[in-house]
């Protein structure tokens, strides 16, 4: 018993939250909406903390649910997103109605994410995915006037139906061929016979829908510009990021048997991915469907460093989301301060904006730096470690690939730069906005997280140490 | 000596331009932050004479190293022989003139002066990096900066220009990391591990299929940096549209890194490579350097005469690196110096005569040599140098790359030679009419007259550029020596690997 309490003590510190939660909206007393967000920030910060201790291994429930070093930091890292996606998000809710259900969708995601990262068992796993959608797609719907809001609700609930329904029938196949569900069992059962093949295509069809990766990639565009940028930044980032967790667990655990199958997909979705979400960012004007293209760019170099197959392999993807949650955190955080203050949403909107915000101007010249992949930002390392990760097979034409692709890549974001730094708006430019300590506070933890993580060793080569090799 | 506070300087006095206010603050802080600077440099040059004195002969001198990311062997590995040192040297000299010529900057000073002295830093980084992961990290460190610097402060089209040099420097970037990577895989140490440890690299033998695959990655990777034929295009636009302190510094300095590069990485470590691909190199440069003097020629804007010029004297480097000789490699390094100084003087000169005229256009200009003394001598100096006048810098660095040039007995490199010596006819041409256009002749606008000479920064930017390019003109003889050890050890690499093949 005292170890359920303590293996799964993220799961339950998280389950805590939305009951008190849930308690405050049942309860007769009216809170006002900057009391709540100052209890439920300071709840986040608490639990953002208690994932530091105690890292311990092991299994409950009959393998149902296991937890290690590793998936203990990947939780931390997701944590930690969340919070800084919370406090961001501060101007935004403190005008709207529904504060309370807000953040029980938003944690009940969360939780549906740990279970999952936590799986043992393809089962769970698949419930975990679950819990971790559903509620995505109401919040995605919470700027509750805007048709726009509704239309990438719904657009993101049948797209991710359609996904889930793959990966249920690749499971289903894969419970067909091998008997089992277990995770520990089934790498003895997986020898690659053609219908374990399809059951192969048909995961990773659904892992693809998850991360946004070409061809699967059609619904994030839409759904990131519908929906309110809190709800955007939380797509790209922490779900994405704990799909990709689960992802290359789950390749370089039990698929570890099929491996040469799997490599040659990942080798195109790669190339593929990396090359539309670059060539399609070029052209965006808006900016929130311009950071889903990157994302989906983003993606595609992930999955260079999956295609590694190596310890370097996964810690370096590890690595690269921690990295990233920061970097496009940034990014995000600025927008979404702008889109909350003044709604604009463009990227013409930002002329001048270096005049009259010159500290937002930085924090997103430095993250879109660190996207880009420039030092001295921890993206550089990032990627660096990605791309040395997928060369270690030898294969140089995805290295030179990849190079080819942050050349693009570097075109949109110094585009934006331009247009902050350069550019001129005398008609209707950003006025200087009041950003809330909240939000600052935010950006300069991200500012902190770029400079500081590639810098310092210590959190690669820690996360390097409990990366299982393959 | 510690060499770690060559990079630290100036990222404090980054810091510390943060904390200021006001234009008059930030230039005196930059100001002493450039001059501690260049004392340093000299410091170190002493330091090092003396410890060569005492008879220590390894390659690299004051090394630190320590473990950076254990798990790639990266390091965190830096050292210094003559040829970084004279480099080092350079970038001191062009950054302080750097900031005395932007004195009056008055538009978004303080970003002005951070991002210059940034560049600086990553200069500094690369020339004493003894490991290719930091090589490559100090590389890219300086491309946001030179962006935001000629899309903010240049003039024409500079934002064209900006996006155009950056995206080619990224693509530089990027070859230069393709094959450093290869490289990297194709390391054994004794660990069974992989290394980017240029001395360890140094001592190995690389495969000769991994050295013919990875070496035109490098080498046109840092190649574009250094202006290489058919990727030079972002040169003239780039120089023209940057600001003064910009172009100075993108000719003068970062157009060296390139050139460091070449030597350094590509031809040091992959000798067998450098061989086979001689030809194409020299060939390559051989064009650059006539391409650019007939290029130069056609030109009406005195940026756009430097810039390419710079293409056509960047093409001297090239060459000297292609042909593999110990003087010729030394004269590629005195070419990188001595280009430096000279280019940067006269982007210099061109930025003081266009703050006051308001034009670069040759056929605008003329007489100047009357209205402003100073200036129009320092320009005419430049231009001498450019030329090749025996006295100035430019004559001792090309002189000394065609005599190691014509030392490779083969014909046709003894052809690429003789062209390459033809191009300086061209290039007395061009000097000529524009020197001659513009500070002779009569006045071409009646309001020239109202105009004022040098004021005291500009004054001591000149002539901290001048004695450098006039200490090599007349004196050659230290800087070959602290170069010629560097470039013995190169090619001493070079002839035993062909010897052993």
């Amino acid at each position: 018993m005292n170890q359920f309490f303590l293996l799964a003590r993220q799961e339950l510190a998280l389950t805590l939250i939305i009951f008190i939660l849930l308690f405050i909206k049942l309860g007769t007393k009216e809170w006002s909406n900057s009391a709540l967000l100052n209890l439920v920030n300071g709840l986040l910060l608490v639990n953002v903390a208690s994932g530091f201790f105690f890292e311990e291994e092991g299994i409950l429930f009959n393998e149902m649910f296991h937890t290690g070093k590793l998936i203990v930091v990947e939780k931390n890292i997701l944590n930690l997103g969340t919070l800084i996606i919370s406090l961001q998000a501060y101007d935004w809710l403190k005008q709207h109605r529904h504060v309370v259900e807000f953040y029980v969708l938003l944690l009940s995601t969360l939780l549906g994410m740990f279970f999952m990262i936590s799986a043992g068992n393809l089962l769970m796993f698949y419930l975990g995915l679950e819990l971790a959608s559903i509620p995505l797609a109401t919040i995605a719907n919470f700027d509750l006037e805007k048709r726009r809001s509704s239309e990438a609700a719904m657009k993101f609930i049948i797209s991710s139906a359609f996904s889930s329904g793959l990966l249920l029938f690749g499971i289903s196949m894969v419970y067909g061929t091998a008997g089992t569900l277990v995770f520990s069992e089934l790498p003895q059962y997986l020898v690659g016979t053609p219908l374990q093949l399809f059951a192969l295509v048909l995961l990773i069809a659904g892992f693809a829908f998850k991360i946004s990766v070409v061809p699967f990639h059609l619904w994030t565009a839409d759904v990131y510009e519908g929906s309110p940028v809190t709800v955007s930044a939380y797509l790209s980032v922490i779900s994405k990021g704990a799909a990709v967790f689960v992802f290359v667990s789950v390749l370089y655990s039990i698929l570890k048997p099929l491996a040469q199958a799997w490599y040659n997909i990942v080798f195109l979705l790669s190339v593929l991915t990396m090359f539309t979400g670059n060539l399609f960012a070029l052209r965006q004007t808006n900016f929130k469907r311009l950071l889903a293209f990157s994302s989906i760019a983003q993606a595609g170099f992930i999955l260079v460093g999956i295609s590694g197959s190596s310890q370097a392999g996964m810690a370096s993807v590890v690595y690269f989301v921690l990295v990233y949650v920061f970097s496009n955190l940034g990014a995000f955080g600025v927008v979404s301060l702008v889109s909350a203050l003044t709604g604009k949403e463009n990227t013409e909107d930002y002329k001048g904006f270096y005049k009259t915000n010159p500290f937002l101007a930085w924090v997103m010249a430095v993250s879109l730096f660190s996207l880009a992949g420039i030092p001295p930002a921890a993206g550089f390392f990032g990627k660096f470690f990605l791309l040395i990760a997928g060369a270690g097979k030898g294969n140089y034409v995805l290295i030179v690939i990849a190079a080819l692709n942050m050349i693009i890549s570097l075109y949109y974001y110094l585009k934006i730069v331009k247009i902050m730094f350069v550019d001129r708006n005398e008609q209707d430019p950003i006025a200087k906005l009041p950003v809330h300590i909240y939000p600052r506070l935010a950006l300069l933890v991200c500012m902190a997280g770029i400079i500081v993580l590639g810098l310092v060793s210590r959190v690669y080569e820690y996360i390097y140490s409990i990366s299982t090799g393959f | 000596m510690n060499l770690s506070l060559l990079v630290l300087l100036p990222l404090l006095t980054a810091i510390a331009l943060v904390c200021c206010k006001g234009l008059k603050q930030v230039r005196l802080v930059s100001f002493i932050g450039a001059g501690i600077q260049l004392l340093l440099a000299f410091f170190l040059l002493l330091v090092y004479w003396q410890e060569r004195a005492t008879g220590n002969n390894t390659a690299m001198l004051f090394q630190t190293d320590y473990t950076w990311y254990a798990s790639f062997n990266i390091h965190y590995h830096i050292g210094v022989d003559g040829i970084a040192l004279a480099m080092i040297l350079l970038t001191a000299i062009v950054v302080l003139a750097g900031v005395l010529v932007s004195w009056h900057t008055d538009t978004m000073s303080k970003e002005f002066f951070f991002l210059l002295i940034f560049l600086s830093a990553g200069a500094y980084g690369f020339f004493i990096s003894l490991d290719l992961f930091m090589l490559f990290f100090f590389l890219e460190l300086a491309v946001i900066p030179k962006f935001l610097l000629i899309a903010i402060w240049g003039s024409g089209k500079k934002e064209y220009s900006a996006m155009k040099l950056a995206l080619m420097l990224m693509a530089g970037s990027s070859l230069v990391f393709t094959g450093l990577v290869g490289l990297y895989f194709n390391t054994v140490t004794t660990g069974a591990g992989h290394s980017f440890d240029l001395l360890q690299i140094s001592q190995m033998k690389i495969p000769l299929q991994a050295q013919l695959l990875f070496f035109p990655f490098v080498f046109v990777g840092f190649g574009i940096f250094a202006a290489l034929f058919p990727f030079h295009t972002w040169v003239p636009d780039g120089h023209s549209s940057a600001p003064t302190a910009a172009s100075m510094f993108l000719a003068g300095i970062s157009m060296k890194l390139g050139g460091y590069g070449c030597l350094r990485v590509a031809t040091f470590l992959m000798p067998d490579a450098a061989h086979a691909y001689a030809p194409i190199i020299i060939l390559l440069a051989t064009i650059a350097i006539i391409y650019g003097a007939f290029a130069t020629m056609m030109q009406k804007d005195l940026k756009y005469i430097n810039a390419y010029s710079s293409v056509s004297h960047c093409g001297f480097v090239l060459l000297g690196i292609g042909m593999l000789t110990k003087t010729s490699i030394a004269g590629a390094v005195m070419q990188m110096v001595s280009h430096g100084l000279m280019t940067a003087l006269f982007f210099a000169a061109i930025g003081m005569l266009y703050d006051r005229t308001h034009t670069r256009m040759l056929d605008k200009l003329g007489g100047l040599l009357k209205i402003m003394p100073f200036i129009s001598t320092v320009f005419v100096l430049a231009g001498l140098c450019s030329l090749g006048l025996p006295g100035l810098s430019g004559f001792v660095a090309e002189m000394t790359v065609f005599m190691g040039s014509w030392q490779n007995p083969s014909a046709w490199y003894r052809l690429a030679t003789i062209l390459a010596c033809a191009s300086i006819v061209v290039t007395a041409v061009y000097i000529l009419r524009a020197v001659g256009q513009t500070v002779m002749g009569p006045v071409m606008d009646s309001h020239y007259n109202n105009l004022s000479d040098a004021k005291w920064n500009e004054k001591l930017a000149a002539v901290l550029l001048l004695i450098g390019i006039v200490a090599i003109g007349v004196a050659p003889f230290w800087l070959n020596k602290l170069v010629t050890p560097g470039a013995e050890i190169i090619i001493q690499h070079v002839s035993t690997a062909v010897t052993i093949k």
